[in-house]
């Protein structure tokens, strides 16, 4: 690769990081499917192509056409649009249940960090262990299950189980962190264990936050998946990739339609937020940027 | 290779060969039926579970009188019997040479004992209405059984063909619930709990025998399953094929054949009376109106399904027609919104059980009512949950089930079944109903019922869910209709 210096045009905006994006072909494949699938989301709070709230019987279970491109569902029920829809609906509860990892594992972990070795350190510690040796599916099957299924219990089980995911690793990493030389020279200038965790040590774990976030948010999308598929999440009407296919499960062998194109949004979806996660992984991480250059 | 080593071989060959095609010739005597339900045990005297009768039904355990397939109520353990002509007293004649499967035989005093323990005051039976008219039950002779009535029944023999109403032994009663012993032409075998239920011919049959040697009754639940194991032919046979989209396949293929027929089940949105705003008529005539019943046929049921008007079963000459009564006019169902007073939209709980038929209705239906204003909010749940949320804690605004139990119509009169419809003009029609014995009466009276709920618009009635049967074609003898929940397969046989 050559001198990055060279690359940094006269108005200052840095062209490294996206011509580095873009080096990356899986980065960028990532970038794109989650692109597509988020704006298909986006586009479907102003338009779909057919309204889904109403059914109509009479054109149920068409193949696609040019009328309906993925064709219809057994309600008669436009497939794209469907999916457009449910796009919002998978990308809502991810980002939700990621939301309540990041806000309540990222202040546990810091606070560990910061209190290393201590009862509490110990406790928030095992508490999360605790949390993350159940498997996650079977206990958000077990809250749903307990409380009633809807999307916002779907949710709230899915995200309880990203809380352990970021507490570990904020804490891991704010503890590398404690170590160093700026840390120890803004203790010298008396900030206190907050002040530093929030100015000094967050800043620095932000790169392994949203590697990670990408990760735990395609993890969510299959969830909730998994979830609607059994009944436990989004209820009707309310579109879902995963009762999509369960709803079409006892037709695959007439009208496979109806299964493969959910199946492939949420195949695409979780394929695209991987790459992505994995691309960045790549390009935050110093070590292995420097072994590529 | 010798000679004679030769002739051995081709002798051997020659008869496996013969035995072989002897094989083949001869019907096979076994079949693995699959039901979608497991039963909970299999005492039918004690348990209101339809999946037990749709085991023990005709095949173990039988009554004084019985359905035949077409509804009809036929001799069963009673061969004849005598009607006194104040309608008050029934002598029975039973069968001679009736033997229980434990080797002891049936005479009146099991009959007595049957009846008794089933309208006793600790009775678990779940019909124990069916039992309410008699005063007594008296042994003339072993083989003879004298029913005393406190008035005139019009349908006490019917009551007798029930499966909560057969006649079980004092001997084996302790262990009925795993170890049925009954007269039936078939043998309780073995059960595998979760999987399957065995029934072998009983060679010591009072009546005609079974064809059959072995019956397997095979559980599966999840419809996608049952598809795959007509298809792999894993089971011969599937009785109320809870799939109707995957008929047409069946139909399409020569090795199945596919029996539509009728069954009992009224299937309603059943609409809980006593909660407001649905205590209003007229909230539920809106709702009557704003529903499409030929949309949730073929859309729940892929065109499986006869309309109805009201809670009566359209194959039963009594039957009325009543669907005008609440045809599909959305205008009106607004109108009659607002003449109600109630603003919308209305939001409340709509709980659906797991069959197809309520899924899937219940999306439909939802999509109909959000377009009058009615907004229901879907909540899916598992029958366990169903019948102690909806069924007995009455903690819901609307569900759809099929009533499957035969001539049902006298829950109506009961405030505090689940729906809690509470019309005292209503339920003396249905006690004038049981004291009535002359047919032409007992026929008017049950049309004016069938009017009143349907004017009352109780519920919204749906359609009369169909019995789908999937069988292997050479399959002969199933019954066509269900009416009442029962797999009889004291008639089947394979044709070759």
């Amino acid at each position: 690769m050559s001198d990055p210096r060279t690359h940094i045009n006269p108005k200052g905006v840095d062209l490294r990081l996206w011509r580095q994006v873009f080096s990356s072909r899986s980065l960028a494949l990532g970038l794109v499917l989650t692109l597509i699938f988020t704006g298909a989301a986006l586009l479907s709070l102003i338009w779909t192509p057919y309204d889904i709230e109403t059914l109509n019987i009479a054109n149920k279970i068409k193949t696609p056409s040019a009328a309906h491109w993925l064709g219809t569902d057994h309600f008669g029920r436009d497939i794209l649009s469907m999916i457009m829809v449910g796009a919002r609906t998978s990308i809502a509860v991810a980002v939700v249940a990621v939301g309540i990892g990041m806000t309540f594992g990222v202040p546990l972990g810091l606070f560990a960090a910061a209190r290393k070795g201590s009862v509490l350190d110990e406790l928030i510690m095992r508490a999360n262990d605790l949390i993350f040796a159940f498997p996650a599916l079977l206990i958000a099957i077990m809250i749903t299950a307990t409380f009633g299924a809807s999307a916002v219990n779907a949710i709230i089980a899915i995200g309880v189980f990203n809380i352990p995911v970021f507490a570990r690793l904020t804490r891991s990493g704010a503890l590398t962190l404690w170590q160093r030389e700026f840390v120890l020279a803004a203790r010298v200038a008396g900030k206190n264990a907050a002040r530093i965790s929030f100015e000094h040590i967050l800043p620095n774990v932000t790169n392994l936050l949203i590697v990670q976030g990408t990760i735990q948010f395609s993890l969510g999308i299959l969830a909730e998946a998994g979830l609607s598929y059994v009944g436990l999440g989004a209820q009707p009407p309310i579109p879902s990739w995963g009762r999509m296919l369960a709803d079409s499960q006892t037709m695959i062998s007439f009208a496979p339609h109806m299964a493969l194109f959910p199946g492939l949004a949420i195949l695409l979806t979780v394929l695209g937020l991987n790459l992505m996660g994995d691309g960045l992984r790549d390009l935050f991480d110093p070590k292995l940027r420097r072994a590529r250059s | 290779m010798k000679p004679f080593t030769f002739l051995t071989r081709a002798g051997l060959a020659s008869a496996i060969a013969v035995t072989a095609s002897l094989a083949m010739a001869a019907p096979r005597t076994d079949l693995t039926l699959g039901q979608q339900l497991e039963p909970p045990h299999l005492d039918p005297t004690s348990a209101a579970a339809g999946a037990i009768d749709a085991v023990v039904y005709s095949n173990i355990f039988e009554g004084l009188t019985r359905f035949a397939s077409d509804g009809a109520v036929i001799p069963g353990l009673a061969r004849s019997w005598e009607i006194s002509s104040d309608g008050l007293t029934y002598t029975f004649h039973l069968a001679k040479g009736v033997k229980f499967h434990d080797g002891s035989s049936m005479d009146a005093e099991d009959v007595k004992f049957s009846l008794d323990r089933a309208r006793a005051e600790d009775s678990a039976n779940a019909q124990k209405a069916l039992f309410a008219g008699i005063a007594s039950v008296d042994v003339v002779d072993p083989m003879t059984v004298k029913v005393t009535l406190k008035a005139p029944q019009g349908n006490f023999l019917f009551n007798m063909a029930w499966g909560d109403a057969v006649i079980v032994a004092p001997e084996s009663i302790e262990n009925i619930k795993t170890m049925p012993v009954g007269t039936g032409a078939f043998k309780f075998a073995n059960w595998v709990q979760g999987d399957h239920i065995d029934i072998v011919k009983n060679p010591d049959y009072w009546g005609t025998p079974a064809k059959l040697d072995k019956v397997t009754f095979k559980f599966i639940s999840d419809p996608t399953a049952a598809f795959a194991a007509v298809m792999a032919e894993d089971v011969q046979a599937f009785g109320a094929f809870p799939a109707p989209e995957n008929l047409p396949q069946f139909d399409a293929d020569p090795r199945f054949k596919v029996l539509v027929g009728s069954t009992e089940g009224e299937t309603i949105l059943a609409i809980n009376n006593k909660m407001p705003p649905f205590d209003n008529v007229k909230v539920r005539e809106a709702v009557a109106h704003a529903i499409n019943r030929q949309e949730i046929i073929d859309g729940a049921q892929f065109g499986y399904g006869t309309p109805i008007g009201t809670h009566f079963a359209p194959h039963n000459p009594d039957y009325v027609d009543l669907t005008a009564l609440s045809n599909y006019d959305p205008e009106k169902s607004k109108a009659l919104l607002k003449e109600a007073g109630v603003k919308t939209p209305i939001k409340v709980k709509m709980t659906l059980p797991p069959p197809s038929y309520a899924r899937r209705g219940g999306e439909i239906i939802a999509a109909q009512l959000r377009q009058v204003g009615i907004e229901p909010q879907i909540e899916n749940v598992e029958w366990a949950q169903w019948l102690e949320g909806t069924f007995r804690g009455k903690d819901f605004a609307l569900t759809i089930v099929s009533h499957t139990e035969p001539m049902d119509i006298g829950i109506y009169a009961r405030p505090d079944y689940y729906f809690q419809y509470d019309n005292p003009a209503f339920q003396e029609l249905m006690t004038s109903l049981d004291f009535e014995t002359d047919p032409a009466k007992r026929s008017a009276l049950l049309k004016t019922a069938q009017d009143i709920i349907a004017k009352d618009y109780v519920n919204a009635y749906l359609f009369e869910l169909p019995y789908l049967t999937v069988a292997n074609a050479k399959i002969e003898g199933m019954w066509v209709n269900a009416p009442t929940q029962a797999a009889d397969m004291t008639a089947v046989y394979w044709t070759e």
